[in-house]
C-alpha cells in the first residue's frame, strides 16, 4: 500500500466534510446545548430568587409583627391612661355632685325648717290669742291688737 | 490504492474488507492473517477498535459524572444529559415493567453502536495507510462491518431475552405458553384434546422461528447497513486513483469528492438511525420479554 492520490482526494473530501459538519450539524448541536444551559441557569437563577425573596419576606415579617407588637402595646397604654383619666374625672364629677345637692338639701331642708317654725309660731299664736279670747271674753281685734299680736308672735 | 497498477479495484476492495486476524495454526504457532475457516481466529481491528471505543465512553461518561453539577452545566455534562434523557425516555415510553438494567443497556447500546458506526466516517484509507507504515498489512476500521461484533452484540441481547423470558413467564409459561399456544391457540379453536401435540408443534416451530429471527434480523441489520456503507465509501475512493492522470482523472477525482462528500452526509443518517433502531429494538424485544400475553 503506498502514499497515493486516493489519500489526498479522501483527505479533500474529509476537510470538505468536516467543514459541512462545522457549517450545519455542529451549530444546531451547540444551540440545542446552550439552551439547555441556560435553561438550567434561568431555572437555578429563579430558584435562588426565590429563596433570596423568601428570606427578605421572613424579615419583613418579623419586622411588621414586631411593629404591630409595639403599636398594640402603645394602644393598650393609652387606652389604660384614658380609662384612669376617665374614671377620675367621673370620681371628681361625682364628688361635685354629691357637694352640690348635700348643698342643696340642706338648704331646703333649713328652709323647711324656717317655715315649719313659722307656721308654728302663727298657730301658737293664734291660739294664744283664742285662748285669751276665750280668757277674756270677749273678741280681739285683730287689727287693733296688731301690736300685741306681733309682740307675742315674737316672744314665743 | 491501484497506483502503479499494483493492485487492481477487485484487489483494493478485498483488501479494504479484510480483517486484521490472528489465531493458532495446527502446531500451535501463533500466524497472522492466513485464517480463513478457522472459527477461533480473532480479528484484532475489530477488538482494538470496539474495546477502545468501549473504553473511550467508558471515560467520557465517567469524567462528566465525576464532573457533574448541579448547578449550570458544563457543554459535555449539558450534552451527555441530553442524551442519557433521551435514552431514558425512550426506555420509559415502550419498556412498562421494572428492571434497572434496561435504560443503563439501552444507553450502552446506542452510544457504543454509534461510535463504532462513526468509525465509518473517517476515510477509508486513513487508518489503514497508518498500520501499512506501521507494519501492520490489513486494518479494517469499523467495528460494526464486522459480523462478528453485531452478532455478539445482538446475541447477547438475546441471551437477556431468554433470561427475563424465564424469569417472568418460568420455564412452562415461556416454552407452553408463548412457544406453543400462539398464535394458534388450540383451546380457543375447539381442536380436540387429541390434536393439541400437533397444533403445539406447528405453533413452537412457527414461534422459534420468530424468537430466533430477532437476534439475526438485529444483528445482520447493523451489518448490512453499515457494510454496504463501507462499502459505498472504498468504491468512491476508487475514483481518485487517477487523480493527476490526465483531464478525465481529475474530473472523476472531484466527481469522487463530491460523492464522498454526499455519502458521508447522508452517513450521518445511517449512522445515527442504525444505533437508534438497535437499541430501541433491543428495548423492545426485552419489554416483550416482560410481558405476558
Amino acid at each position: 500500500m503506498d502514499l497515493n492520490a486516493t489519500l489526498i482526494g479522501q483527505t479533500i473530501a474529509m476537510i470538505v466534510f468536516v467543514w459541512f459538519c462545522m457549517k450545519f450539524v455542529w451549530p444546531p448541536l451547540m444551540g440545542m446545548i446552550e439552551e439547555r444551559q441556560i435553561e438550567i441557569a434561568d431555572g437555578l437563577a429563579a430558584a435562588d430568587k426565590g429563596a433570596r425573596s423568601l428570606e427578605l419576606a421572613e424579615v419583613e415579617k418579623t419586622k411588621m409583627l414586631d411593629q404591630a407588637r409595639g403599636q398594640a402595646r402603645e394602644i393598650i397604654e393609652q387606652a389604660n391612661t384614658r380609662a384612669g383619666g376617665i374614671v377620675n374625672e367621673a370620681r371628681t364629677t361625682a364628688d361635685q355632685e354629691r357637694e352640690r345637692i348635700l348643698v342643696s338639701a340642706r338648704a331646703e331642708v333649713e328652709q323647711e325648717v324656717n317655715r315649719a317654725r313659722e307656721e308654728l309660731r302663727r298657730q301658737v299664736a293664734e291660739i294664744a290669742v283664742d285662748g285669751a279670747r276665750k280668757i277674756i271674753g270677749r273678741e280681739i281685734n285683730a287689727a287693733t291688737h296688731r301690736d300685741l299680736l306681733d309682740n307675742l308672735a315674737r316672744e314665743i | 490504492m491501484a497506483s502503479e497498477g499494483a493492485k487492481t479495484s477487485a484487489e483494493y476492495i478485498q483488501h479494504h474488507l479484510k480483517n486484521l486476524q490472528v489465531c493458532q495454526d495446527e502446531s500451535g504457532n501463533w500466524i497472522w492473517n492466513h485464517c480463513s475457516g478457522n472459527f477461533w481466529a480473532i480479528n484484532v481491528d475489530s477488538m482494538i477498535f470496539s474495546v477502545g471505543l468501549g473504553l473511550f465512553l467508558a471515560w467520557l461518561f465517567s469524567r462528566a459524572a465525576k464532573k457533574a453539577t448541579t448547578g449550570r452545566p458544563g457543554k459535555m455534562q449539558a450534552f451527555i444529559e441530553i442524551v442519557i434523557d433521551f435514552v431514558n425516555s425512550s426506555v420509559k415510553g415502550t419498556f412498562h415493567g421494572t428492571n434497572a438494567l434496561i435504560a443503563p443497556l439501552a444507553l450502552t447500546i446506542v452510544t457504543w453502536v454509534f461510535m463504532m458506526n462513526l468509525m465509518d466516517l473517517i476515510p477509508v484509507d486513513w487508518l489503514p495507510w497508518i498500520a501499512h507504515a506501521a507494519g501492520v498489512e490489513y486494518l479494517k476500521v469499523v467495528p460494526s462491518t464486522d459480523p462478528n461484533i453485531t452478532f455478539a452484540m445482538s446475541i447477547s441481547v438475546f441471551i437477556l431475552i431468554l433470561f427475563y423470558s424465564f424469569k417472568n413467564k418460568g420455564v412452562g409459561g415461556f416454552i407452553v405458553g408463548e412457544l406453543m399456544m400462539n398464535p394458534l391457540n388450540p383451546k380457543d379453536l375447539g381442536v380436540p384434546k387429541i390434536l393439541w401435540p400437533l397444533v403445539c408443534a406447528f405453533n413452537f416451530i412457527l414461534e422459534s422461528v420468530a424468537l430466533l429471527a430477532k437476534p439475526l434480523s438485529l444483528s445482520l441489520r447493523l451489518f448490512g447497513n453499515m457494510y454496504a456503507g463501507e462499502l459505498m465509501f472504498i468504491l468512491i475512493a476508487l475514483l481518485f486513483a487517477s487523480f493527476f492522470a490526465g483531464v478525465a482523472g481529475a474530473v472523476l477525482g472531484l466527481g469522487g469528492i463530491v460523492l464522498h462528500m454526499l455519502w458521508a452526509i447522508f452517513h450521518i443518517l445511517i449512522v445515527t438511525l442504525q444505533a437508534y433502531i438497535f437499541m430501541m429494538l433491543t428495548i423492545v424485544y426485552l419489554s416483550q420479554a416482560h410481558e405476558a400475553h
